[in-house]
């Protein structure tokens, strides 16, 4: 392969003149995480309300769910960040349209929103099966002690359902850290935007997409390390899940 | 809101819109299914092969994949084929590779990671005595995969498969980070030559969702005919 | 107690699971609910404290209409204990907090207050050392145990069993009877869907016979054993006398 592998370049400045290519790099690692993390805490609030919604008997209650679901299941990601982005603000009344668009980071804010409602159909999915994997007494017998509908998605199934989709929620999560780079289509120079704006900088191709290789594997270790930990203090003694 | 909107635009670049960049999405769709499920078979067949080395090796293959975000795999795989087209041909310097090539081989070895997956599962659900009773006829282990486990593997798979082509066919839009004309970049070139975003994004956004949403119902009744028959 | 007057329930349009089931349990007596498979003595018995909704006919509990719309069913419901087939315990609490949820939730007690009451109710059930372990720890007859203890946490004026020891293993089931006796002796008002003839025989006053959805027979405890009326009553005790 004629090609000249220059593994110092991570060393030397970048064109911006803060810091080196590898600092570069870093602020997207940085951002990345930043805009993951928010996204996730929108995908769990939405997530769990769409996903309580699904598993409640009322037809019109798991109707809801279902359409929320099935809208943001079944567009592209890209397109709904362009939605968000490009679309919105033309749509709403002129004076809401332009504070939007004039919104200092409006890249981060609609990739933290967009990739989280992206994502909160997937975790409503996945807290709707988990609830329907519990035996129907527990829902009885919570029913049966008087605890409200509520209490008992609060106290009792809710607890349990969420251990039960730790895994799953896992791979959700990650699947959240993966999505932020699509948001590099709106302007969010996170971890995949900087390693390519290293390699339109600098020619290293082949450096730059390494280091971020390397980074979002770095992630994914440290997450599912992370997840495994959390799972096992949240183990319940005796108690084997997924039987 | 929709007053100084112009929908005909939509009329106007319709020709464009599905011929080039539908079916490019759609070709794209489908020969990157087909290979990745070829892939993948072959992948999820090395797991489950009992050389430890083998399944290691795909093991990796498909952790690494799944690790990574798509768009940085297209970018890899956009730099990273000329190389490999030099080095498989053996020509003086990195080869040319259209843009539709590019992605073909960037969605065939991303998705050979997640149909392997499905497969495996496919497969470990056979019950074994499955392999058992086809080595008892006499059937080689090759054969006995050929024509006893891989097509019920398949088949109890179907679903599966499919609900992951339809997650394809929307992750084949990801291709306009490299500025090809998919359906998304066709809209999107027209959006930005007549300025009329909001109009093509709401018309590609529409488009995605019909053609997702008729394909899940599909899937969702074939499942139910399945759980019938089964 | 508990006045059922006509009730019927159909599952669809054409299935009828309770036919005009009208039957009363007085305070203090113990009435055992005995029939084959299916016959819809589970259903009835969760009429009663509307887990399960029926089309029509009308039950009272403790002057209180159980299907009127009006009716706070969780604050009636928290008045009637419930002892599951399978015990239902919450696997995510410890036993003392199985205890005591719906007293601090439903009932507004004060933790100390709740704790002080379940460890009564624990150490008459035999059971105060596993306070602080998981359900899942303990075998089937303590678990139940635990269930009946969590359900008299609540001091309720009347108690529910659905077949509650059908799903123990054969040593398991005197012990939780063992405590039902107790139970019927000092006075509580029980509703009692069981297959344990020596259990009806011993404390039960009065045994109803369902079959096909139908109070088949409805009598005197002697009165059943002795000579029952129907049939089906006969051929039903034959078979479970019979092993």
């Amino acid at each position: 392969m004629n090609y000249n592998w220059n593994w110092h370049i991570f060393f030397e400045p970048n064109p911006t003149g803060a810091g080196t290519y590898l600092d570069m790099l870093v602020s997207g690692l940085l951002l990345t995480i930043k805009t993951a993390l928010l996204a996730w805490i929108i995908a769990l609030i939405f997530g769990t309300i769409v996903g309580i919604l699904r598993s409640l008997p009322s037809k019109a209650a798991s109707w809801i769910g279902f359409c929320y679901v099935e809208f943001f299941r079944n567009m592209p990601l890209l397109v709904q960040l362009f939605l968000w982005f490009f679309v919105l603000p033309e749509l709403l009344p002129s004076g809401a349209g332009l504070w939007l668009k004039q919104l200092p980071n409006a890249p981060f804010w609609t990739a933290a929103i967009g990739v989280g409602l992206f994502m909160s159909a997937r975790v409503a999915v996945q807290l709707a099966a988990g609830i329907a994997s519990l035996p129907r007494g527990q829902k009885n017998a919570a029913t049966a002690l008087g605890l409200t509908t509520a209490q008992g998605y609060r106290y009792i199934l809710l607890p349990m359902a969420f251990r039960i989709i730790m895994p799953p929620l896992t791979s959700e999560f990650l699947n959240t850290v993966k999505n932020t780079s699509v948001a590099i289509t709106i302007g969010l120079i996170e971890l995949t935007g900087q390693a390519r704006a290293m390699q339109e900088f600098s020619f290293q191709v082949f450096e730059a997409f390494t280091a971020a290789t390397v980074m979002y594997l770095a992630i994914n270790i440290v997450v599912v390390t992370g997840m495994r930990f959390l799972e096992r203090s949240l183990a319940i003694p005796g108690y084997i899940t997924g039987k | 809101m929709f007053g100084n909107l112009d929908f005909d635009v939509i009329r106007r670049s319709l020709p464009y819109l599905f011929l080039d960049g539908m079916s490019f999405t759609l070709m794209l769709t489908g020969l990157s299914a087909l290979g990745g499920l070829i892939f993948g078979t072959l992948i999820a067949l090395m797991r489950l092969s009992g050389y430890k080395l083998l399944g290691r090796i795909a093991g990796l293959y498909v952790d690494f994949m799944r690790s990574l975000p798509l768009v940085l795999v297209i970018f890899w795989f956009y730099f990273l084929v000329p190389y490999i087209g030099q080095w498989l041909t053996g020509a003086s310097r990195p080869i040319r590779v259209g843009a539709f090539t590019s992605s073909l081989v960037t969605f065939i070895m991303f998705e050979a990671a997640y149909f392997s997956e499905i497969m495996r599962a496919g497969i470990q659900s056979i019950s074994r005595g499955q392999p058992a009773a086809a080595s008892a006829l006499g059937l080689t282990y090759a054969q006995s995969m050929r024509y006893i486990v891989l097509p019920q593997a398949f088949r109890n798979m179907l679903p599966v498969l499919l609900t992951q082509t339809i997650v394809l066919f929307q992750d084949t839009s990801l291709v306009y980070v490299l500025s090809i004309p998919d359906f998304l970049g066709a809209a999107s070139k027209v959006a930005q030559r007549d300025g009329r975003l909001v109009e093509m994004y709401l018309f590609a956004a529409a488009v995605y969702f019909a053609i997702s949403c008729v394909a899940s119902y599909g899937v969702r009744r074939l499942q139910a005919r399945i759980a019938i028959v089964r | 107690m508990i006045e059922i007057s006509h009730v019927n329930k159909w599952y669809g349009p054409s299935f009828q699971v309770l036919k005009d089931c009208t039957t009363s349990v007085a305070k203090g007596e113990v009435v055992v609910v005995c029939g084959p498979s299916g016959s819809g003595k589970s259903t009835l018995i969760k009429c009663v404290n509307a887990l399960e909704p029926f089309q029509e006919g009308q039950i009272i509990l403790d002057g209180i209409k159980v299907n009127d719309p009006k009716t706070d069913l969780p604050k009636l419901r928290a008045r009637v204990g419930m002892v599951f087939q399978h015990f239902e315990l919450f696997p995510h609490l410890r036993i003392i907090e199985n205890l005591c949820l719906a007293q601090e939730k439903v009932l507004g007690r004060s933790h100390d207050e709740a704790v002080a009451k379940g460890d009564k109710l624990l150490e008459r059930v035999g059971l105060k050392a596993h306070a602080n372990k998981y359900p899942a720890e303990l075998s089937g007859g303590q678990q139940q145990r635990v269930a009946i203890a969590r359900a008299l946490a609540m001091d309720p004026i009347a108690m529910l069993f659905d077949e509650p020891t059908s799903a123990l293993d054969p040593e398991m089931i005197s012990e939780v009877l063992d405590v039902m006796v107790d139970l019927a002796h000092e006075g509580m008002t029980m509703m009692v869907v069981t297959h344990e003839m020596g259990f009806a025989s011993k404390v039960a006053h009065r045994v109803i016979f369902m079959d096909k959805g139908e109070i088949v027979e409805d009598a005197q405890k002697k009165d059943f054993f002795g000579s029952p009326r129907s049939d089906r009553a006969q051929k039903f005790l034959s078979k479970i006398l019979s092993h």
